[in-house]
């Protein structure tokens, strides 16, 4: 069968939940072969999203098409096809990890030996422990291996780091890596930007419900136009004029959050000295000052005035 | 399809050789959890297999058959002719004399301690304390007046003779084991699939099922596969811990027996799957169980007969999916009735598991 030239395409989405508009107009391709990142803030849409691409959830309108094929022509055959890990899944405490690895892999037609998707997701010496006795990375990574079970040609995870130390992170990292190396799809939804950097060919950035950037994270991050950010945190209280740096030389653009401003500059070390000669003309302290290479967070920030994560 | 085996990792790599499926099937593998998860929790255990046998033993103790009792009568000692009643009753085996004084004797009656008080002015004159509302009191009363009457000379005017006999099949064992049986397959059938299907659905494990090619009646046949074999295993155990421990007879027929367990087990089980059908939380479901099963535990007649309700009521009692069963397992176990007379019983059980079931699978809530 020939590989369908896209993975997965989507359409004009919309979905609401009485008032509250969840998925508002969103339009995505994902290429066959490329890892996906669907950035965003909690509530963003991101997991409404997902799961109706994962045909769990009736879109008000718009249009799904999952590897060349819409959720309405043969449910079943698409699903022998997919790979899914929802947030949140709790497997039975009582079961064990092989036990619950074969019931999954019993579900499909085809797919590797259950031995063979222990090994992959590095729960060998788990096997025979039960799921109630794991830790959350463990569970994770079991959560993947259960989405693994027909050796799926798209893998959908949602959030699949989210509340797992940094260790179990980067192992579930690993994990994420081996299967793009292996070629398949992957779709993930993260609130984590160093995760869509690290693991994404692509990302598209959402907020209420939109796509309001989408291309591969160093293009996002180029489009900043800045080589570095400044962060000038100022002492509380202090009345400091909006348009404070629009003439400071070597600042592309500025932005304020509470006593912190983020100055996206091209080169650090013009720009510093001037920024602290702006403030000093206008007499107001410094009590900070921290550099870094922009991220996906900026280029968030940028669009969006807001954080990823509310701290 | 070529599959790469060029791992440069060598932790393992993804590019392995899925292979057509062999052996699990999805039936097999959902039944073996549903067993697995039944069995690795020790309450469950308790609840469906123990608890049952000791409601039964503890009932059977409790109501056995015992020789007729010995009447315990208070003798009042202040009365003048005390010594001459402790003299004629204390021969008569059926009676236990116990000697009181004022005060002890209004408390002896009072707690039930003895059944009645003799208070003799002289032997031609006897007085009987004693509550007529308690039927050991009035039978205490007879015991002794007749003893009395015959020491002083009264004599039978009609000859009788006892011919004692023991019935198996009309002691309170025998009426409550079949109930407890039925109320069994109510409660381990109806919290059995509602709880797991419920539990399920909270975890998102219920929605991470529907999001693989599962077979939807795949993961319910799993509930009905086991709630059957567990049913035939709580039946089993509890039919021959009464007949071996108290000797409740079988005296029906062994496959209407089977047959009408099999439809309590169904119909229990399609109550347990409707009230789970769209609840949410564990709280949702236990509310709606109980709302179910109170009414059926009170009124079906598991631990006394359904025939103390008013007329009035009866026919929404005799509507009733557990009385029917508890009727049908009585009626086959004490009486031995046969197909035709379980006819009605059938009727009631089966309109309740064609109604429950499928409003259970249409408003089923998979997501």
């Amino acid at each position: 069968m020939p590989a369908a030239p896209l993975a997965l395409e989507v359409r004009a989405l919309r979905k609401t939940f009485g008032t509250v508009v969840a998925v508002d107009g969103l339009d995505l391709d994902v290429q066959s072969g490329e890892c996906f990142g669907l950035l965003g803030p909690n509530g963003a849409g991101k997991t409404t999203t997902i799961e109706i691409c994962e045909g769990l959830q009736e879109p008000d309108s718009g249009d799904v098409i999952v590897l060349g094929q819409r959720w309405s022509s043969n449910e079943h055959a698409l699903r022998e096809r997919l790979g899914v890990q929802l947030q949140e899944t709790q497997f039975s405490e009582k079961i064990t990890v092989e036990e619950t690895i074969t019931l999954f892999r019993s579900f499909f037609n085809r797919g590797p030996a259950v031995d063979e998707i222990i090994h992959l997701v590095q729960l060998d010496e788990k096997r025979g422990a039960r799921v109630g006795t794991l830790s959350g990375g463990q569970k994770q990574r079991l959560s993947v291996a259960c989405a693994l079970a027909g050796d799926p040609e798209l893998l959908f995870l949602d959030e699949p780091t989210t509340g797992l130390d940094p260790q179990s992170r980067r192992q579930l990292w690993d994990l994420v890596e081996r299967l793009r190396a292996s070629g398949r799809s992957i779709v993930l939804t993260t609130h984590y930007m160093e995760e869509a950097e690290r693991l994404c060919d692509r990302v598209a950035i959402v907020d209420h419900g939109k796509v309001i950037a989408i291309d591969t994270p160093r293009a996002l991050i180029r489009s900043l136009g800045a080589e570095q950010v400044v962060e000038v945190e100022l002492a509380e209280g202090l009345a400091v004029p909006p348009g404070i740096f629009a003439s400071t030389a070597g600042v592309l653009g500025a932005r304020i959050d509470g006593p912190v401003w983020s100055l996206q500059v091209s080169a650090a070390h013009e720009a510093i000295p001037a920024v602290l000669r702006t403030l000093e003309a206008a007499h107001l302290s410094l009590t900070e000052l921290r550099t870094h290479t922009p991220t996906l967070e900026d280029v968030f920030v940028s669009m969006t005035g807001r954080h990823l994560r509310e701290q | 399809m070529t599959n790469t085996t060029k791992d440069q990792e060598p932790v393992s790599s993804a590019a392995w050789n899925p292979q057509p499926s062999k052996g699990a099937s999805p039936l097999g593998q959902l039944t073996l959890i549903r067993f697995r998860e039944f069995l690795r929790e020790p309450e469950a255990v308790f609840w469906t297999f123990i608890f049952p046998l000791l409601l039964a033993g503890g009932l059977g103790l409790a109501f056995r058959s015992r020789p007729a009792d010995v009447a315990k009568i208070g003798v009042l000692t202040s009365a003048p002719a005390a010594g001459f009643i402790s003299a004629t009753l204390a021969g008569d085996s059926s009676l236990q004399l116990v000697s009181l004084g004022d005060t002890a004797a209004v408390n002896a009656l009072r707690i039930g301690t003895v059944a009645l008080v003799v208070v003799a002015s002289d032997s031609q004159r006897v007085e009987y304390r004693f509550d007529r509302a308690r039927t050991e009191a009035r039978t205490a009363r007879l015991l002794v007046d007749q003893a009395l009457q015959r020491s002083r000379g009264r004599r039978d005017a009609v000859a009788t003779t006892d011919a004692l006999i023991t019935e198996r099949g009309s002691r309170y064992i025998d009426f409550v084991l079949p109930g407890l049986l039925a109320m069994n397959l109510m409660g381990s059938g109806m919290w059995g699939i509602g709880f797991s299907i419920v539990d399920a659905r909270k975890k998102k494990l219920l929605k991470r099922f529907v999001a693989t090619p599962m077979r939807r009646y795949h993961y319910l046949g799993s509930f009905l596969v086991m709630r059957l074999g567990l049913m035939v295993i709580e039946v089993t155990v509890i039919a021959t811990f009464g007949h071996f421990a108290f000797g409740v007879p079988m005296r029906g027929s062994l496959v209407a027996f089977g047959v009408t367990c099999l439809l309590g087990a169904l119909v229990f089980g399609s109550l347990g799957l409707l009230v789970a059908s769209r609840a949410r939380t564990i709280e949702a479901a236990s509310g709606l169980m109980n709302l179910l099963m109170l009414p059926m535990w009170v009124a079906s007649g598991v631990f006394f007969s359904a025939g103390n309700f008013p007329d009035a009521v009866q026919p929404f009692i005799q509507a009733l999916p557990l009385t029917a069963v508890v009727d049908s397992v009585r009626g086959i176990m004490i009486q031995g009735l046969g197909w035709s007379a379980l006819l009605p019983e059938f009727a009631i059980v089966t309109t309740w598991l064609v109604l429950s079931f499928s409003i259970a699978l249409r408003f089923f809530r998979w997501r």
